[in-house]
Formats: C-alpha cells, sequence, structure tokens
C-alpha cells in the first residue's frame, strides 16, 4: 500500500489526477486495497473492483481525468442511508438486510457526475438514530485513535473511514450533530450545510425537517470541494434550494473584520463539558483574535433546551417515516396468518432497541392528548431557537461552540442510559432545529476527564442559513492556525 | 403541566398504535426510560409560549406544480423484484382477518 497516496487530500489528489502526475486508478486502487484491511467496521459494504464502484455504468476512467472533473478519480465512502443503485443500503438496521435499491440518491448521483467513485458504504447506528454508532445492526464502528472507543454517530463509519484513512473523504447525514460529532470525535472535518443545500431524494428519512446531507474530510478545502459537487435544486426533492452562486472554494488566511460570538449557554456556562475540551476550546477562540477576529460573548436563552425539542421534533417524524416498513414492499418480513401480526411481528424484530425508543416517543407525542403538549410545543421552542440565532447574528458574523461536550467516550459507557447518550448532541442540536449551517473543525487534543490518552476535540462554526461559502472560508483561515496533525495533535 | 410519568399500560397503547409487539421484558424497560426521557423534555413546560408560532419546516417554501404530464415510471417488475411475497404482479399479504 502506498502511505504517501493514502495520506494526499482530496484538493491534492484531485489536482495530481488532472495535470497527469497521478492515475487515477492507481490512486482508487491504494484506497481500495486499504479499505479491504477495514479493522474498524467502518464500512458495511466494499468495492471489489474499480467497475463496481462506477455506478449506473458511467465508468470513471482516461475521459473523467481528461475532462478535469473537480473529484476525478477520487473514491469516496458513502454512508448506508443513501440508496446506491445495486449495492446493498441497509440503513444500519437489519430490517434492510440484503436490499438493493433500484435507484441512487441525487447526491451520489451529483459526486459520480464530478468523478468520484464509490468506495464503499460507511456503517452508521440503525436509521441514524444515535451518537455513538453502537446502534448499528451490524456492530459499532471503531474510533481509529483508540479502538476501545466509540467513533461518535451517527455517521460514525464515516468518519472512521476518513481518519482512520480507509477513505480520503465521505458524505453523511446530520439531523442532531450526526456529521459533526463523529467528525469531532475522530478528528476531521464535518460540515452539516444550510437546511436544503443538498437534495434528501434517495436518503433514507429519519426526521425531514432536519436531515441534512454533507461532506466528512480531513481538510476544509476538500469539505468545500465535496460539498460543491453535491449542492444544488434537485427536482426530486421539493425541499432542495441549493446555494445561490454555488460554493466557493476557501482561500481565506485572516479573520479581520470578521465577529464571534461565545454563546454561554453552549460554552461557558454548559454543564458537562470536559475541562480538556474546555481548554481546547478556549485556546482556539484567542487563536481567532489573533488572526484579526472580534470576539465576545452573547446569549442563546433558548438553546439549552433545543435537546428537548429536538427529542419530540425528531422521533415524531421519524415514526411518521418508519411506519413504510412494515413487511410488505421490500426487506424483512416475519411470516404470521394474520396481517396485523405480520407488521408487528416483523418491525419487532427488525427494528433495534434505540429505533423501537424513538418510534415509541415519536408515537406517544403525536398520540391523542399529547399532540399539543409535547409536538405543539416543541415546534414553538424551535421558533424561539431560530429566533436566537437570528438576534444573534444581527451582531454577529458567526457563532462558535465546542462541537461535543466530551472526547469519544468508551464503548458501552451510554449503552445503558438514552438520556446520556442524547446530551452528546447538546451543543449540535440547535443549528438544525434553526436550519442554519455549522461546521466541525478539529482544533487539537485533550484527555477525557479522569485522564488517559490524548484523543481529538471539534470546534463548532455556525452561520447564518446560505453563509455556507463564507464559513468554509472563515473554518480554512483557523485551520491553518490551528495546524491539527492526525499524530501530533495541535502544533 | 404534563405528566411525565408514563405508565406500562399506556406504553402498550402506544406500542399497539406503532404496530410493535413489544415482549414483556420491553414493555417494562420502555415505560422507565420513555419517563426518563419525557421528565427531561417536561423543561419546555417551563417556558412562555403564549403567541409563538410554530416552525414545521426552516425556510421561506413556496408550492411549486408541474405540468402534469404522463411519463415513464418504475416498471411493475422492477417494483416486485424487492417484495418479500409477490403474487400475481401484486404485494401479497396475509389475510386481516385469519
Amino acid at each position: 500500500m502506498d502511505q504517501e497516496l493514502i495520506e494526499l487530500t482530496v484538493a491534492e489528489a484531485a489536482g495530481r489526477v488532472r495535470s497527469g502526475e497521478l492515475s487515477a486508478d492507481e490512486y482508487f486502487d491504494a484506497y481500495r486495497e486499504a479499505a479491504a484491511g477495514d479493522s474498524l467496521n467502518a464500512l458495511l459494504w466494499r468495492a471489489e473492483d474499480r467497475s463496481q464502484a462506477d455506478l449506473d455504468g458511467t465508468r470513471a476512467s482516461q475521459e473523467e481525468v481528461d475532462s478535469g472533473r473537480p473529484l476525478a478519480g477520487i473514491p469516496v465512502a458513502v454512508k448506508d442511508i443513501f440508496c446506491t443503485e445495486g449495492i446493498p443500503t441497509t440503513a444500519g438496521s437489519r430490517i434492510l438486510e440484503g436490499y438493493r435499491p433500484p435507484y441512487t440518491a441525487t447526491a451520489v448521483r451529483r459526486l459520480r457526475g464530478a468523478g468520484a467513485r464509490v468506495l464503499g458504504k460507511a456503517n452508521m447506528d440503525e436509521f441514524a438514530m444515535g451518537s455513538s454508532n453502537e446502534n448499528s445492526g451490524y456492530g459499532p464502528a471503531l474510533n481509529p485513535w483508540d479502538s476501545g472507543r466509540v467513533p461518535g454517530g451517527s455517521s460514525g463509519g464515516s468518519a472512521a473511514a476518513v481518519a482512520g484513512r480507509l477513505a480520503p473523504c465521505a458524505i453523511g447525514t446530520d439531523t442532531g450533530g450526526s456529521i459533526r460529532q463523529p467528525a469531532a470525535l475522530c478528528g476531521i472535518v464535518g460540515m452539516k450545510p444550510t437546511y436544503g443545500a443538498v437534495s434528501r431524494y434517495g436518503m433514507i428519512a429519519f426526521a425531514s425537517s432536519l436531515d441534512q446531507c454533507g461532506p466528512l474530510t480531513r481538510s476544509v478545502t476538500d469539505a468545500a470541494l465535496v460539498l460543491q459537487a453535491m449542492e444544488g435544486r434537485d427536482p426530486c426533492d421539493s425541499t432542495s434550494v441549493g446555494i445561490e452562486g454555488g460554493i466557493e472554494l476557501p482561500g481565506r488566511e485572516d479573520l479581520k473584520g470578521l465577529s464571534f460570538g461565545v454563546p454561554r449557554e453552549l460554552a461557558s456556562e454548559a454543564e458537562g463539558i470536559e475541562s480538556g475540551v474546555r481548554d481546547v476550546f478556549e485556546r482556539t477562540v484567542s487563536l481567532i483574535e489573533e488572526l484579526g477576529g472580534e470576539v465576545a460573548e452573547t446569549e442563546l436563552p433558548h438553546a439549552p433546551h433545543g435537546i428537548s425539542a429536538y427529542y419530540v421534533l425528531a422521533p415524531a417524524e421519524a415514526s411518521a417515516n418508519l411506519a413504510r416498513f412494515d413487511g410488505v414492499r421490500y426487506g424483512l418480513r416475519v411470516e404470521a396468518d394474520e396481517l396485523t401480526e405480520m407488521y408487528e411481528e416483523t418491525r419487532v424484530q427488525g427494528f433495534g432497541a434505540e429505533v423501537k425508543r424513538r418510534i415509541m416517543l415519536g408515537t406517544y407525542a403525536l398520540s391523542s392528548g399529547y399532540y399539543e403538549a409535547y409536538y405543539g410545543r416543541a415546534q414553538r421552542v424551535r421558533t424561539k431557537i431560530a429566533e436566537d440565532f437570528s438576534k444573534a447574528f444581527e451582531r454577529f458574523d458567526f457563532v462558535v461552540t465546542p462541537t461535543s461536550p466530551t472526547v469519544a467516550f468508551k464503548l458501552g459507557e451510554r449503552t445503558d442510559d438514552p438520556l446520556a447518550m442524547y446530551l452528546s448532541d447538546y451543543c449540535t442540536v440547535p443549528m438544525p432545529l434553526a436550519g442554519i449551517p455549522a461546521i466541525s473543525i478539529p482544533a487539537g487534543t485533550a484527555q477525557p476527564d479522569g485522564g488517559g490518552t490524548e484523543l481529538p476535540v471539534g470546534f463548532q462554526i455556525a452561520g447564518p442559513a446560505f453563509s455556507d461559502s463564507a464559513m468554509l472560508g472563515t473554518a480554512h483561515a483557523l485551520e491553518r492556525a490551528i495546524g491539527f496533525s492526525r499524530n501530533g495533535g495541535s502544533g | 403541566m404534563i405528566r411525565s410519568m408514563i405508565e406500562r399500560e399506556q406504553v402498550e397503547h402506544v406500542a399497539t398504535l406503532a404496530r410493535l409487539k413489544l415482549s414483556e421484558e420491553e414493555l417494562e424497560r420502555m415505560a422507565g426510560e420513555l419517563s426518563g426521557i419525557l421528565e427531561h423534555v417536561d423543561r419546555i413546560s417551563e417556558l412562555d409560549l403564549e403567541g409563538v408560532e410554530p416552525t414545521s419546516h426552516v425556510i421561506a417554501m413556496e408550492n411549486v406544480l408541474r405540468p402534469d404530464e404522463p411519463r415513464p415510471s418504475w416498471s411493475r417488475d422492477e417494483m416486485l423484484e424487492r417484495a418479500p411475497d409477490p403474487a400475481s404482479g401484486a404485494f401479497r399479504v396475509p389475510s386481516p382477518q385469519a
């Protein structure tokens, strides 16, 4: 295996492929070999050869290379929530074991159109419900920094694959933090674009008013490249609006003229933030000032209620979206003599514990007599959270917080306590509720509370809706100043 | 004020609505877990939300209509290929009144 090829960023590799310095096939094969040695359970399906990776017959070849497409020859790990024609797609659930979709999701089609190849399908929490990847029906993915710890979730396989050098880039989905939190825990870049930036067509639905597709990469420029290829309006998803003017590749090197708000509810006053995470966060805030940015404290008074609102709204939408898994048209069927019994047996055996919990929670919140008290109130809290952000953005260009309150936790540590697991999303949940974009970049490493090996810490930047390009520029300047490296932490 | 304790009977009722045949053990555990989560969620009952509009969708949307023209869709065979029990060009299910 060629380690030098594996360490290239997407931007570097694509550049070399375009200039003819690197053969796209050689590059793909290096990764195919790396992916074949997956010891992190990061990938649920791997392309066995190049033709398998070239979905819908549009084989990436010399032609593509010559055409100079932005991602020509780039292998990508695709979260297993995206439908890929003829390639197993399970959403991490046993209820879809062996399912091969008849079509490919728009986001993946766009990547293919830009020249990328599907290297593998990434492990995930079942139907994207989880913050540790331990809810996968196919066993947890492991954190490449410490295989005794979780990679985060739900896009845990995507993050582990990119950080573990099994893929140069990946795509995932973020509903309450499912791209940003695993990116933070694995020491890579993860971005949730503005709601509607990328089509959700062919992306198996969890909570439709929150779900959004985004990139997981090793650099901010790579995130921009992948997002640039995917964003845009799609007639197959009426909620997709794209980003006006597209995504610009980031070039910013300082933060002069920009202002950053630090919301005390998600930083200084937030409970449960580890001291090591706090230190890295504060150091990064100082770096912003050194780069010429202005920093001041601000408030998001309703953000602490984000978890409450989220764990009503997302399960409510999920309970409706997952009604389709009934053993009739596709997926698992458990035979029974009577129809209702067939539904009930199929669903109880096909779904894992967390999915059942969320379906129950959502069904309860929507049931007669409780609808207004839970769903109605949660929708109003959502309005207040969005208003808080709007107010903050009148004064500041961006808002910054730690991405995850803790570094990667141990496997099994939170599995018996659903609420403790949900609180992993404390800092990431408010943004999707408001529909705004946010990015997590690796900011350094820290020991967990109680000591131990240094593990990555993520820094989150959130901006107003459709500020995606400006946000990437800001992240780029900060990334340069942080100088995070895989083995040496920050320096 | 919302009542956050959820009784076992309620869990059973919700499981029926959700078409999940939970085992005795699952019903028991679910009652405890849901109560714990709802207790946390109930903090939103303390907020004054009088007159606040609910948000169901975050971006401004308008209805878009396209011409209602027939166009090719998936073939029946292709759709039935993935069905657990296709029969006579349809999805076969057990009788609702066995």
